[in-house]
């Protein structure tokens, strides 16, 4: 699903020149849950962004799908956003004036699909996550897990090859962390690809490999046996 | 992207819905720009309507023609001669002028604005009494108050009627009583009056101390003949005055042995140039008024855009999060501009809404005053749809400057967590 060869970034800021990634071979193949831990500045950001199409790279290669991610412009890169990811952020990132059905609807509105469609497959998306009498309601009255579960609906909504997961616990306490675990382990169970960007041992745990990052590099990459999280959502 | 989209809609109304007061405030500018135009524009119009009503009644394409002492020597006659018009005249130039619509001989007793005895049981009135074709009635128009002006069998059989105006009528008459059917005296002679006119709050060269009799009757009864004193011309309204002016003039000159220089023997009014003047007036008034319109509409909608950058700046993260869903730049820069757009041309349906009520009000205070040049203050629909297309096309450049801010913003600097 995944395939990453040598890839290298850099950040140049003025006459320095920052080398965040350092030559990076990484594959993921379909249905794998991975965590990816590191320290701040191991570089897991900056990998994130070029697996979510947000960045660009210096060197290498990044397949997705057997598809070559390189040089894309705006457009095309929005379009394979669109087309191939689902982002599951830290801090929700829904837009407030929204509902919830419209915010999980929004990747299908930019994918054209009708509006009256859009809804029922946005309805049925929050209904799969257990939020089915919340979907006229606004964020600002939902809990900091339903809005996170909005969130993996309209992740989800555009039938994506690979979900990307930035810090997807990092606003939650430990019992709505576990819910959103639960959550994402059932997903995967259907088969989706997931990344799980996290600085959590546990919550990394909960994923079926770690992939740890040091400076810029793999330090270790293993598969480790998945810690199973009740799901009572 | 369809511009018509329901959706497109939506997210543009939830925008602006989001913050009504900063929304309302924004549209200010724009909303006082479309209402100083649109006031401006409608009062010129008024004042020019104003105007029109003040002429109203007076043929504009007319002019007056009449003989007076040549002031150079040619053909052997001496400078001095007085040249008299007879009705042989009038009929040389309809037949060979074409601009002429038709021309209304005139004679009267004395002198230009002199006036004469009229009497009636005892009492006089010194009048003004004019020996008129009916036809008089289409350049120079009569509000009758009582019975009828002249017409063509007082004219055919040389009756003796007369017309009189308001003024001739309370000196001769008590007040209320009726003056169809009665007679009055000129110069000894008796005529039955027809009708008592009014003034017509216009420009009246007549005025109301003035008795009209039919031409023929005229003549018969002061022996003038076929003299006339001054021909009222109309000339048809696709033709110019002064071009009919100019070969009537050579016509005549001609005719009389005048030096075709001779700037004195023929006087003539063109009353054509007095409307002319004017026009050219509401003219400038009107692209004065667009101009200060324009400037003022420009800055509304950079007050606009302005606060559509604030909002950009503000919906950095959001935009962001678009973005990373799989808006393409093209999708954000058209909502962008479409908020623009729906914005100014929302405070300019505003605008004018407000001018328009306020300028009924106008219409109704001053409009059809007796002393104030000002009547139905109205806009065209060619100068709206001209300052709407000016709206929408203004909002769209320089909602440029937001929309273009906007897709800059990379979804990697939107979404990176504080």
């Amino acid at each position: 699903m995944i395939e990453i060869k040598d890839l290298h970034k850099s950040y140049r800021t003025g006459s320095t020149s920052l080398h965040v990634l350092k030559g990076i071979n990484f594959s993921v193949k379909e249905g794998e849950l991975v965590a990816i831990m590191g320290s701040s500045g191991s570089g897991k950001s900056t990998l994130l962004n070029i697996l979510g199409m947000l960045d660009g790279y210096d060197e290498g290669s990044y397949h997705l799908d057997n598809v070559l991610i390189k040089d894309l412009n705006e457009t095309k890169a929005a379009n394979y956003r669109n087309k191939f990811l689902g982002f599951i952020f830290q801090s929700f990132n829904l837009i407030n004036y929204k509902t919830a059905w419209e915010n999980v609807s929004l990747p299908l509105y930019y994918q054209g699909v009708g509006r009256k469609e859009r809804k029922e497959r946005a309805i049925a998306y929050l209904d799969s996550v257990g939020l089915k009498p919340w979907v006229e309601h606004l964020p600002n009255e939902l809990s900091g897990g339903q809005k996170q579960r909005v969130a993996i609906a309209r992740a989800m909504a555009a039938e994506p090859k690979v979900l990307l997961a930035d810090e997807p616990t990092g606003a939650l306490d430990s019992v709505t962390s576990h819910e959103v675990m639960a959550l994402i382990q059932k997903i995967n169970d259907e088969g989706r690809t997931i990344l799980v960007v996290t600085h959590e041992e546990d919550i990394a745990h909960m994923c079926k490999r770690i992939v740890h990052l040091k400076d810029g590099v793999i330090v270790s990459d293993e598969v480790v046996e998945q810690q199973r999280v009740e799901a009572n959502v | 992207m369809k511009i018509f989209d329901k959706d497109l809609w939506d997210e543009v109304m939830a925008t602006l819905s989001k913050n009504m007061l900063r929304t309302f405030l924004t549209t200010l500018g724009v909303i006082f720009a479309v209402l100083i135009l649109i006031l401006l524009l409608g009062a010129t119009t008024g004042l020019s309507n104003g105007f029109a009503k003040i002429f109203a009644g007076t043929a504009t394409n007319s002019m007056f023609l009449w003989s007076q002492q040549t002031s150079m020597p040619y053909k052997g006659f001496d400078k001095g001669r007085r040249i008299e018009f007879t009705l042989d005249d009038a009929e040389l130039l309809t037949k060979q002028v074409p601009e002429i619509e038709l021309i209304s001989p005139r004679t009267q007793l004395g002198n230009f604005r002199g006036t004469v005895t009229v009497t009636r049981e005892g009492r006089t009135s010194g009048s003004s009494v004019y020996g008129d074709y009916p036809s008089i009635d289409r350049v120079s128009k009569k509000r009758m108050v009582e019975g009828r002006f002249i017409n063509q069998s007082d004219l055919d059989e040389a009756r003796k009627v007369c017309v009189i105006g308001l003024d001739t009528y309370q000196l001769l008459f008590d007040k209320g009583e009726k003056a169809v059917g009665e007679f009055i005296q000129v110069n000894g002679i008796y005529f039955m009056v027809v009708g008592v006119y009014k003034r017509n709050d216009n420009i009246n060269f007549e005025g109301e101390n003035s008795v009209f009799l039919p031409f023929s009757t005229f003549s018969r009864a002061f022996n003038t003949g076929d003299k006339i004193g001054w021909m009222a011309i109309m000339v048809k309204s696709n033709a110019s005055v002064a071009t009919a002016e100019r070969k009537i003039k050579t016509i005549l000159k001609r005719k009389y042995s005048v030096h075709p220089d001779d700037p004195r023997a023929i006087g003539s009014f063109d009353f054509s140039q007095i409307f002319q003047g004017i026009s050219a007036f509401t003219f400038v008034l009107q692209g004065f008024s667009f101009f200060i319109g324009l400037f003022s509409l420009i800055a509304g909608v950079i007050a606009v855009s302005n606060i559509l950058l604030i909002t950009v700046k503000e919906r950095t993260k959001e935009i962001g999060v678009r973005r990373a869903l799989g808006a393409t730049p093209r999708i954000i820069k058209t909502q962008i501009l479409m908020e623009s757009i729906v914005l100014t041309v929302f405070a300019g349906l505003v605008g004018f809404v407000i001018s328009t009520g306020l300028l009924y009000v106008l219409n109704v205070q001053f409009g059809d005053g007796e002393d104030f040049p000002f009547k139905n203050p109205t806009v065209s629909i060619v100068q709206v749809t001209v300052l709407f297309a000016l709206m929408v096309g203004l909002s769209l450049l320089i909602g440029l400057i937001p929309a273009n801010r906007a897709i800059k913003i990379k979804p990697i600097e939107a979404l990176r967590e504080e």
